[in-house]
């Protein structure tokens, strides 16, 4: 599709359809005589029998829409950004955040706080991760900064709390260990494509 | 007990009917509510009241409690008095009017042989008084319109007197041509006339209509819910009411909605007679409940009409229709 297309402004002008309406009735005749046929159509019982219908499809065939929402929910979409979780590397079940810090220094209401620390194996370990979801406006940043798909966006959107200032502890985000088995790969905002192996290409050395 | 003895009428009898009466009809009214909000919440595939009692079965008591609690509001400028009895005529008028319907066939009590006429006075103007009753209703919306100072309930009173002086003429002239045929105003002959077991629809399908229609306004049911359509007018004539004076204005539409299903299943749809292997209690409670759904399932499913375009059906088609209907049952009874 080339440029010109975009370029055209008289969008909608040219694809308006004519209804067939028809006349508004020009005498007392002809104004009787729609009454007459609109009276003696079955129209009104089309739209009864509409009614009922749905309401037999309703109690009878399970197409009732109701959700009964605080006992059954909706399922959401993958790209929904929703409180975080912090997810662990599968093999190991060691927590996959490498204390990079790029959350924390990405997210723009200042309400990641973390401090790393080495462990007894000289390796990087955090040692305090905290969220502070009064502040956090759910932009989703970090969970696109994440090198490592560490920190990423759940589906529990029931945010309401007691206080303003409601923080979240590494540990609450993290999987529990025993439900690691359950922990599905996040499919939303930042999360790598479903198609990436085939977007790899071979780092271009040659020039 | 001898069936050719006239029902004693006594005075203990008619008290205790009338409290009967008085206590069914609310109490179903109130039902009416719950019905109602099922009814429509499953033709738009919704669940409807779910959480009190099982299937919401209690939402009704419920219902009733927030509503006597209220505050019972009074607006500052509104003439409180008429303010104040307004409603009280509507529920009045709505409950008198019951008292000369029969709804079921009169029985014997069983162990106490007590004889019942189950009709709390056999009135021998039955239809006039029953429709004087449902129309002189109609003065409650009207003075509680003007009373509250309310430009919503102002329209909603006019709209009132618009609808009143439509239908009323359309009610009357399509009973005409069944009392012709019955030649009493008494319900109980209407229904001795269908004992074998032809229905006065059948005779008068025209009058059944325009009767069906001018019901629909006279208990101001949607396609003729002019006077407090909320998308037009807030609430109308009942915008200002809260608590159990708003509450009293439905009993009242309910137990008119009631009556409206008795007298047409008793003028025109064979009453309280037997039907084949169902008897009559059971005939017109079934006659009475399909009315009552008819109106909620027409609720759900058409849109209202303006209150031109009311006034212009009314006047302009149903009343000449009436009128015609009335003369061909004159020139047919004079002649057969
Ligand atoms: S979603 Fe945005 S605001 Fe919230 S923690 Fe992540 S980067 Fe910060
Ligand atoms: S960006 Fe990811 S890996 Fe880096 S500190 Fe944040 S959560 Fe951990």
């Amino acid at each position: 599709m080339g440029l010109e297309q975009f370029k055209n402004r008289n969008v909608g002008t040219q694809n308006y359809v004519k209804l067939d309406l028809p006349h508004p009735p020009k005498n007392g005749w002809c104004a009787f005589k729609q009454v007459l046929s609109r009276s003696l159509k079955p129209e009104l019982f089309v739209g009864l029998w509409v009614a009922l219908r749905e309401m037999i499809n309703a109690l009878f065939r399970g197409q009732m829409h109701t959700t009964q929402y605080p006992l059954e929910k909706l399922p959401i979409s993958p790209r929904y950004r929703a409180i975080h979780e912090m997810l662990r590397l599968l093999e190991s079940g060691h927590y996959r955040c490498i204390g990079c810090g790029l959350c924390e220094k990405i997210c723009i209401a200042n309400c990641i706080t973390m401090d790393t620390r080495y462990d007894e194996n000289q390796r990087k370990e955090v040692s305090e991760y905290t969220i502070n979801f009064g502040r956090c406006i759910f932009c989703g940043y970090c969970a696109e900064v994440c090198p490592e798909l560490a920190i990423v966006h759940g589906g529990r959107y029931e945010t309401a709390s007691e206080q303003r200032a409601s923080f979240s502890l590494f540990e609450d985000m993290l999987t529990p260990i025993d439900k690691l088995n359950l922990q599905q790969e996040y499919q939303g905002f930042g999360a790598i494509s479903p198609n990436a192996d085939e977007n790899i290409k071979k780092t271009p050395l040659a020039y | 007990m001898d069936a050719t003895i006239l029902p004693e009428v006594t005075a203990a009898g008619v008290i205790i009917k009338a409290i009967l009466i008085l206590a069914v009809i609310s109490a179903i009214a109130g039902f009416g509510t719950y019905i109602e909000r099922k009814v429509l919440a499953f033709m738009q595939r919704r669940l409807g009241p779910q959480h009190v009692g099982p299937y919401g079965l209690l939402q009704l008591a419920a219902d009733g409690i927030k509503l006597f609690t209220k505050e019972d509001i009074i607006p500052q400028h509104a003439n409180k008095i008429i303010f104040m009895i307004a409603p009280i005529i509507t529920a009045a008028t709505a409950f008198i009017a019951l008292a000369a319907v029969p709804v079921f066939p009169d029985f014997t009590i069983p162990f106490v042989d007590v004889y019942v006429p189950s009709i709390a006075s056999d009135v021998n103007v039955g239809i006039l008084f029953v429709l004087g009753m449902m129309a002189a209703g109609l003065y409650g919306p009207l003075l509680a319109g003007m009373a509250q100072s309310n430009k919503w309930g102002i329209i909603g009173s006019a709209r009132t007197a618009v609808q009143f002086l439509s239908y009323e003429v359309v009610t009357g002239l399509s009973l005409l041509a069944p009392i012709m045929m019955v030649g009493s105003l008494s319900f109980v002959d209407f229904n001795n006339y269908q004992s074998d077991g032809t229905w006065l629809v059948v005779y008068q399908p025209v009058a059944f209509i325009l009767f069906l229609i001018a019901g629909y306004a006279e208990t101001n049911r949607t396609p003729f819910d002019l006077l407090e359509h909320e998308a037009e007018i807030v609430s109308g004539y009942v915008t200002e009411y809260s608590g159990m004076r708003w509450g009293m204005f439905f009993i009242g539409e309910y137990a008119n909605m009631i009556t409206i299903g008795v007298i047409a299943s008793v003028v025109f749809l064979g009453g309280y007679n037997d039907f084949w292997i169902f008897p009559g209690w059971l005939m017109i409670l079934g006659k009475i409940a399909f009315s009552f759904f008819f109106m909620l399932w027409v609720r759900a499913a058409w849109p209202h009409v303006r209150p031109d375009q009311l006034m212009w059906l009314c006047w302009k088609v149903l009343m000449p229709l009436a009128v015609i209907n009335v003369v061909i049952t004159g020139i047919v009874m004079m002649i057969g």
